[in-house]
């Protein structure tokens, strides 16, 4: 290995990329345009190919292959929310993170913890409680357990009571896991290109073409394309982008920042959420504690990290695991989170005819990927919204049919 | 840490402050449920220089900051009444 990377590092003939190739340039056209090579936007690619045989697809991203946050998340995946509506949608994403590896032949490392989101107040228990009971009521594997569990499920977390917030309980969902985020969209890359779907990385899109309220076009620093439909699946970027369309959203775009710690042993095998406390915590595979909290107090277009972000995120770790103080954070970075004020996405058609957007991922998107891809895929190829992303139409706020997702992660209770 | 020149307080740590969204024009009483959705709901969510408001959270006191929101930079500070000049109005029944 060092020597492949002496040889290729002095070479200019680098080897061929093993995972989808690298296309020549960009063609003139498309029947389909995708903007943003993230998880979403790359399974978009996967499912319009294999589901609907539409393989004219150019996938454009301006930076390398999912660095935005499909790279940066904290690769949690779970469907236990709070409305039907969420509920259902994350459940049918669970299921086709459940049989990924298989179904696309690539180890996702796909690891079932266990998830438990703690209660420290009356009002988060009684939060708790309704979860499940939505949970149970369609099929959802979730209950309220009380410290006596908690102390079997995760021997390690501190249950003292003479702490600022003692844990009175949890809400427990046996299936929640984590993966491996890059391998995610490692994934679907390359089983949508095997169908001859093209990747254009650093190939940033500037401007949309629209002629008489259809876009037909996209305009990038390599050139202009004319193309069938486009779709949008940009994150952060989501309001820069759908302003080249002429579209305002109900999105604000604010930074989420995590950090991980040196590896250690495991130790912790469960997830383990704090609503109350806006922290998160898991162990990777390496052994190193992936840690986050809350999104930042103010929006920024800039992936900075600051050291409140730590600060408050420790303040509350130590009361969890007070044995953790030793460790060393390794790394801290940031992405750029597009919140909705309902704490669900925004998906589906547009004022703009052929103009379909998937956005509004905030700090919840990746345990969305497979779902997002399937859904959004069929909502471009037929031009038919299906009923799973109906409530998550933009229209809704104009109708003040908002869905407040108050199991979103970093919500308070 | 990051510090806001408060325009009654002085400069302050960034924590002190809650953060009111980007400074928009409100809609008339009567300019129907759409355009107050809008107003409500709907984000600019600009990457450049942005006017928008903000609180200094201890004495409850709103004013306005002109702030990159690319570079973080806060390039101005001042009074909401410096450019509030008009009184809102709301008549009617209620
Ligand atoms: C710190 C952090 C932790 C998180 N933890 C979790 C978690 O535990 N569980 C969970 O479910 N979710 C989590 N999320 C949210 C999740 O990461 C996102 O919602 C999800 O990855 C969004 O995927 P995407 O493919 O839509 O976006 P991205 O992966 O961001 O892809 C969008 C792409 O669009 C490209 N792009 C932008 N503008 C343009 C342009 N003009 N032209 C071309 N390309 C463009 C970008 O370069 C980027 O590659 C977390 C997010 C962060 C930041």
């Amino acid at each position: 290995m060092p020597f492949g990377l002496l040889k290729y590092g002095l070479n200019r003939r680098y080897p061929k990329d093993p995972l989808y190739g690298k296309p020549k340039s960009l063609k003139p056209s498309y029947d389909v345009v995708i903007i943003g090579a993230g998880g979403h936007g790359l399974a978009a690619a996967y499912y319009l190919a294999k589901d609907y045989g539409i393989t004219d697809i150019a996938v454009l991203d301006k930076g390398y292959l999912a660095g935005g946050n499909t790279a940066r998340n904290t690769a949690i995946i779970r469907s236990n929310y709070l409305t039907p509506e969420g509920v259902q949608f994350y459940d049918e994403s669970v299921r086709l993170y459940q049989g990924l590896s298989k179904d696309l032949d690539f180890n996702i490392l796909y690891s079932e913890r266990g998830h438990l989101t703690l209660a420290h107040t009356d009002a988060a228990i009684r939060t708790a409680r309704w979860r499940a009971e939505v949970n149970k009521h369609l099929g959802v594997n979730s209950e309220l357990i009380l410290p006596d569990r908690i102390a079997e499920l995760c021997p390690e977390l501190s249950l003292a009571e003479d702490v600022r917030y003692p844990i009175l309980g949890a809400l427990y969902h046996a299936p929640g896991a984590i993966a491996r985020h890059d391998a995610v969209a490692w994934t679907y890359a390359r089983a949508a290109a095997a169908l001859g779907v093209e990747i254009h990385t650093e190939t940033e899109v500037t401007g949309i073409q629209i002629e008489n309220g259809r876009a037909v076009g996209v305009e990038t620093k390599a050139g202009t394309i004319s193309c069938g439909r486009v779709l949008q699946a940009v994150a952060g970027m989501s309001s820069v982008v759908a302003k080249m369309a002429g579209l305002e959203l109900p999105i604000r775009s604010i930074p989420l920042q995590a950090c991980v710690t040196e590896p250690v042993k495991p130790f912790l095998d469960p997830i383990i959420v704090s609503g109350s406390l806006h922290v998160y915590v898991s162990q990777s595979d390496r052994g190193e504690l992936v840690m986050g909290g809350s999104v930042d107090p103010y929006p920024l277009y800039s992936t900075r990290s600051t050291l409140e972000f730590k600060e408050e995120l420790m303040m509350h770790m130590l009361e969890l695991f007070p044995f953790i103080g030793n460790l060393r954070v390794l790394r801290q970075w940031a992405g750029i989170a597009d919140m909705t004020p309902d704490f669900s996405p925004v998906m589906g058609a547009t004022p703009v005819k052929n103009y379909y957007i998937d956005s509004g991922w905030g700090t919840w998107g990746f345990k969305a990927t497979p779902v997002c891809g399937k859904r959004m895929a069929e909502s471009v190829a037929t031009g038919i919204v299906p009923d799973v992303l109906l409530p998550f139409a933009l229209e809704r706020f104009f109708r003040f049919e908002q869905v407040g997702e108050r199991g979103a992660a970093s919500v308070g209770h | 840490m990051k510090t806001l020149n408060c325009p009654l307080n002085g400069p302050r740590n960034i924590t002190e402050f809650a953060y009111g969204g980007e400074v928009e024009k409100m809609p008339a009483p009567d300019a129907g449920a759409h355009d107050w959705a809008a107003y409500v709901f709907i984000e600019k969510n600009t990457r450049g220089v942005v006017r928008e408001w903000w609180m200094h959270l201890p004495t409850s006191y709103w004013f306005i900051a002109d702030r990159n929101t690319e570079s973080n930079e806060v390039i101005a500070t001042y009074p909401a009444d410096e450019i509030f000049i008009e009184k809102t109005g709301f008549t009617g029944d209620g």
